[in-house]
């Protein structure tokens, strides 16, 4: 399902299309096409991130920063940050071994092992909350013992960050499973053959050629971690100050009609989504800069062959010219 | 998963591995496991019941139904902005093209309210809309519009990089063949394009059809009229029908597991004509 979400490297064709005659629309076809594809991005995704700011100030500074400091508020802070640091950091760990698994190591069943990875992105985020309810839930698998022990992991902070890890399981594996299957294992070959141990091969072999793609795994996993609505909300149970993430504390006010407070706690949500695209944004352009680079290295040591024969004197023997 | 027989220069395969297999199975694997193994507990008419009564098949409905729809418009919606990113030159087209990503970034729950704001009879939108007596937010529309903003990034970022490896040699040839540029459009491009499209369209739908966050809020919830099938598991959960919840999850999960496949497939289909790994 991550098609959609891994590093894509653009770069700017248009002029490539727009200065040939072959490959160009009519002006009136081209002012169509920008004009319905605009007005539809405008209509469905802009307004919806201006509409949250508008929203946001619509009584004022006064009430958006109650509303932010408000101590309900701050506990949901602290609660998303929890269940972000902890689920962020677990699945960075699966993934680079999942990717060093799979990408340099033949074995069988490799595909299928892809495809299970991927399972929860398919998942509705309700179920994704109610697996957990049925395994430490009250009539959960574990429920009793649970209960015997003091223990509360449904309706708890153990049962938002099982819920966040479950959602944002597949992020970093998917970011780096292709990158590093491209990218092959003869430089680790090499690194390990010239004496290296494992981790020295890892940290200074194969962690610079996945870095932009480590960002980006990262960086979309924290996003989703931060702002999971469906699975958390099935799990937490909505104690106010106690099991409230920042997307369920909007929740709560918004049905409690304090509109004004709902999109100023949502407004911090929707900078933290324009910081992530920032960031991705900028990973995106490193990337692709560092593989132009690459690309005009190689060039360049090509082009300079027949330089080398020069100095070896080759070219410059008279009886050739 | 037997190990090969061939020597191995790289460390670290039985652990990388054993650690992936292990976290799968104790995150992923089991929890999906139990919904299955609960489901098991209701006998099979039980089980036919819960998944059949009127108002669970009306979910089905507005959930597959509207999932389908929103899909197709992103389908078609997605290409031309795709189209607009890669061929035109327009200002702003950087800010754009990074935002088309929004969807992925910003918190569910924050796009149902902002959506919600937008299209409700008052709102910036829903007020034209209401004028000519067409009510958006709190009804199947809204759920539309929910279902529409989250799905659109799967179509553009699917088509996006295959429109981009189009060599212009292609329309070229067809061009001194004598094609005109829609004929060009419909046999030489729309071809290489179809996969990806597919693509598009079926992880656009996977992801409308499980969604909840953004829908819930615009929705207005009308039993028989605007309830969707993850509401219908969260209203048993409230009632403490466990069984129940897990049933209707176990026929959305069946789903999943198929569109799946079907991704799966398409994305080999897109890898096999375009020669590109994704």
């Amino acid at each position: 399902m991550a098609g959609a979400t891994t590093l894509h490297l653009g770069g700017d064709h248009a002029a490539r299309f727009e200065s040939r005659a072959a490959t160009r629309e009519a002006p009136w076809v081209k002012w169509l096409i920008l004009g319905v594809s605009l007005t539809f991005f405008a209509t469905f995704l802009l307004m919806p991130l201006i509409a949250v700011f508008v929203e946001a100030f619509r009584k004022g500074w006064g009430t958006y920063l109650t509303a932010l400091s408000d101590p309900d508020a701050l506990s949901a802070v602290r609660l998303t940050l929890t269940a972000a640091l902890i689920a962020v950091p677990l699945n960075l760990v699966f993934g680079v071994c999942a990717a060093w698994a799979i990408a340099k190591f033949e074995f069988r069943g490799k595909q299928f092992l892809i495809t299970l990875i991927d399972l929860p992105f398919s998942v509705s985020p309700v179920i994704a909350g109610l697996v957990w309810v049925l395994l430490f839930g009250a009539q959960g698998w574990f429920g009793g013992w649970l209960m015997a022990n003091d223990l509360k992991v449904i309706f708890a902070v153990p049962g938002i960050v099982l819920a966040t890890v479950f959602v944002t399981f597949p992020f970093v594996a998917r970011e780096l499973i292709p990158l590093m299957q491209a990218q092959g294992r003869e430089e680790e070959e090499a690194s390990v053959v010239l004496g290296a141990n494992g981790f020295q091969t890892f940290w200074h072999v194969t962690l610079p050629n996945i870095k932009w793609g480590l960002m980006y795994g990262v960086i979309l996993c924290n996003a989703r971690a931060m702002g999971e609505f469906g699975a958390v909300s099935v799990v937490s149970g909505h104690i106010r100050g106690q099991t409230n993430t920042l997307p369920l504390h909007v929740e709560i006010l918004y049905n409690e009609y304090q509109f004004a407070a709902a999109f100023a706690v949502a407004s911090l949500l929707a900078l933290l989504a324009i910081v992530t695209l920032v960031i991705k944004t900028w990973v995106e352009n490193r990337a692709a800069r560092a593989l132009n680079l690459e690309t005009a290295v190689s060039r360049l040591s090509i082009a300079r062959k027949p330089d080398e024969h020069d100095v070896l004197g080759i070219g410059q023997t008279p009886a050739i010219r | 998963m037997a190990a090969t027989k061939t020597f191995r220069v790289l460390p670290g395969f039985k652990i990388t591995l054993g650690f992936t297999l292990t976290y799968l199975s104790l995150i992923v694997l089991i929890p999906l496991a139990a919904v299955f193994i609960k489901t098991s507990e209701l006998s099979l008419g039980q089980f036919w019941d819960v998944v059949t009564t009127p108002r669970v098949v009306a979910t089905y409905k507005l959930s597959f139904g509207l999932s389908l729809v929103a899909a197709a418009i992103n389908t078609v919606f997605g290409l031309m902005l795709a189209w607009a990113l890669v061929r035109y030159s327009f200002p702003g087209k950087r800010i754009i093209d990074a935002l088309v990503d929004l969807p992925f970034a910003l918190p569910t729950a924050v796009a149902g309210i902002a959506l919600t704001a937008l299209y409700a009879k008052n709102g910036w939108i829903g007020q034209y809309f209401d004028a000519i007596g067409v009510k958006v937010a709190f009804g199947p529309l809204g759920v539309l519009v929910a279902l529409v903003f989250i799905g659109l990034p799967f179509v553009v970022r699917t088509v996006q990089p295959i429109l981009e490896d189009l060599d212009t040699e292609l329309e070229e040839a067809a061009v001194s063949l004598g094609a005109d540029r829609w004929q060009t459009f419909r046999f030489v491009i729309l071809p290489i394009l179809l996969p990806a499209l597919l693509t598009g369209f079926a992880l656009a739908f996977a992801r409308a059809v499980g969604e909840y966050g953004s829908v819930i809020f615009i929705a207005g919830n009308i039993p028989m009229v605007s309830e969707i099938t993850p509401l219908m598991i969260i209203t048993k959960l409230e009632q403490y029908d466990y069984a129940g919840a897990t049933a209707i999850a176990v026929v959305m999960l069946l789903l999943s597991f198929v569109l799946l496949l079907v991704i799966n497939g398409l994305q080999a289909w897109t890898s096999k004509r375009t020669g590109r790994d994704r």
